[in-house]
């Protein structure tokens, strides 16, 4: 692979930041645009922009082409049976909280349990809490282990068939975590629970088959992997999508309308109220077949690559602390404490250095008091970032070390 | 190659402070007490505030993690506010405001002392919430909220 040439598809790469060329380290908060992405938004505004589904004009013709085009992709992209699965949602928090507001509402009673894990983001968190509250259900967590893994004993005691809804990570923003999701949605599913995976941090960054996985939703943001931010995918599959009811009412989600009552779509429109982020969605569609001509399989074996050379350089600095798995068997990011500088500290020193981390406690509060630290730092990395890269971020971390003690 | 920029914010007296806390610790009751926090960013501070019979604050001390920055400015609060009236203290506070924030000159600058070595907080907006953090609790202390 040309990596080089394919990192200068990245515009915003190229620059200096506080005196430095920038490295740019916080993919897992969102992921920088290639030109491919950006000139397909452009030249939908200037040529083609109209709303879809609803004139007979050429614009509006186009852009709802561009627009089912882009669902199509979607559905291939994560190997769903049939581009209808597809729903179009702001992002991985809106997709969860369409499930937990409809499905969960319709499905979920007093006494259920909805399980988690204690990874989870907040994102895949307060929806459950709040449909617990408002059901009377109770939230229950898997354990994590010292190694950032999953409690697999406790999985055996948690996972019963009072379990109505599994909802767990796909890979951990905060650990890094890499879970074994299809043994687990085939344990759930033996026990007649509903799944539904966070796909926020696999999503762009590794194949994903819905089908192999067996999940019932897969949700996942399109600005992590390349795309616009606004607007992500919300994966159902068919036969619950069918029986659920829909959420937001309005345009675009009805069949008919009278006064008394409404007759709904079928999905995925029903799920689609008002006039959608149209040029979110051709540019979403626009990024997938970005990754797709560079290949899954290649940009997960270069994260892979670039996490493992990440954890090893990154050990040799004195007083650090990685948190998650300890091999380089991880997502493609790092997330650490180091005993002489505190996260906040940290990223602004790196920051000066033309660096930019995040540190903080990255919408995983509950992982952050379980492992005993107020917040980390956390490097994370796309295909477009070099070996050079983490030579320059640990070069950092050890001024760090000298600034600071 | 450091910025200036960073290099004012983190001097040396300040790196001093959040390393080796000063007043660091709890007060036994009786004695007035406040914690405040940072949500964005998990700094927690507790302040524990003794105010004598002549209205003077006899001793305060604190406990907390965090920042450097919002560490250090807690030390040295603790240092500039302990004998001062609560009128004075306020008084303090307001300058202390000014100077990080960039909004204004302080009343009396010398009355400042250590804590105007903060200044260089000015040129990072997102860091003026660390330096108040302890201000905001010792207010909230002496206010009873
Ligand atoms: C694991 C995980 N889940 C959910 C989200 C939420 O994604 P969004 O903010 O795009 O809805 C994120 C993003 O930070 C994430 O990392």
């Amino acid at each position: 692979m040309d990596w080089p040439r394919i990192r200068s598809d990245f515009p915003i790469l190229d620059q200096q930041v506080n005196g430095f060329p920038l490295v740019y380290l916080d993919n897992a908060a969102s992921s920088q645009k290639p030109r491919a992405v950006i000139q397909t938004l452009s030249h939908y505004y200037e040529r083609d922009n109209a709303n879809v589904h609803r004139a007979l004009h050429e614009l509006s013709n186009r852009a709802t082409e561009a627009f089912e085009a882009a669902r199509k992709k979607a559905a291939h992209f994560i190997g769903a049976a049939s581009e209808d699965e597809i729903i179009f949602t702001r992002g991985t928090t809106e997709g969860i909280n369409l499930v937990a507001n409809t499905w969960g509402t319709q499905n979920v009673r007093a006494g259920d349990v909805i399980l988690v894990t204690g990874m989870e983001h907040h994102s895949n968190l307060i929806p459950w809490q709040m449909l617990a509250q408002r059901t009377g259900a109770t939230l229950k967590y898997i354990p994590v282990l010292d190694d950032g893994t999953l409690d697999s004993d406790a999985i055996e005691n948690l996972l019963t068939e009072q379990v109505k809804l599994f909802a767990f990570v796909h890979i951990s923003n905060s650990l890094g975590t890499i879970n074994p999701a299809k043994e687990l949605i085939a344990k759930a599913k033996a026990l007649g629970a509903v799944t539904l995976l966070d796909g926020a941090q696999s999503a762009g960054h590794m194949p994903i088959d819905v089908r192999d996985l067996g999940c019932d939703f897969f949700v996942f943001s399109g600005h992590k992997m390349c795309g616009p931010t606004g607007i992500g995918v919300l994966y159902g599959r068919m036969a619950l999508l069918e029986a659920m009811p829909p959420w937001h009412g309005g345009g675009e989600m009805i069949l008919s309308v009278t006064m008394e009552g409404s007759t709904y779509k079928a999905p995925p429109q029903r799920f689609e109220a008002g006039t959608p982020d149209i040029a979110g969605v051709i540019g979403l569609g626009a990024a997938i077949d970005y990754l797709q001509a560079i290949g899954l399989e290649n940009i997960q074996r270069h994260d892979h690559n670039l996490a493992n050379y990440a954890m090893q350089r990154m050990s040799e600095v004195p007083g650090i602390r990685i948190l998650g798995p300890q091999s380089g068997h991880r997502g493609a990011l790092v997330a650490f404490h180091l005993d002489f500088a505190h996260p906040h500290d940290l990223v602004e020193f790196a920051n000066s250095h033309g660096v930019a981390m995040r540190g903080g406690h990255h919408c995983t509060q509950p992982l952050m008091k379980r492992f005993k630290v107020p917040g980390t730092t956390r490097a994370s990395f796309y295909f477009y970032n070099t070996i050079e890269e983490i030579n320059s971020l640990v070069e950092v971390l050890l001024l760090a070390r000298k600034f600071f003690t | 190659m450091l910025s200036d920029d960073l290099r004012d914010l983190y001097q040396q007296v300040i790196l001093d402070h959040s390393r080796n806390p000063r007043n660091s610790g709890e007060l036994p009751p009786p004695c007035l007490h406040a914690h405040g926090d940072n949500p964005s960013c998990g700094d927690e501070i507790d302040v524990w505030v003794r105010v004598g019979e002549n209205g003077h604050i006899d001793d305060l001390k604190f406990t907390g993690q965090g920042c450097a920055i919002s560490q250090a400015s807690a030390s040295m609060m603790t240092q500039k506010i302990k004998g001062k009236s609560k009128d004075e203290a306020a008084a303090v506070r307001e300058d202390f405001r000014r100077v990080v924030m960039g909004d204004g000159a302080p009343a009396n600058e010398d009355a400042l002392g250590e804590l105007i070595l903060l200044e260089g907080v000015q040129k990072f907006p997102q860091r003026v919430k660390c330096a108040m953090l302890a201000w905001r609790a010792l207010e909230q202390a002496l206010e009873g909220k």
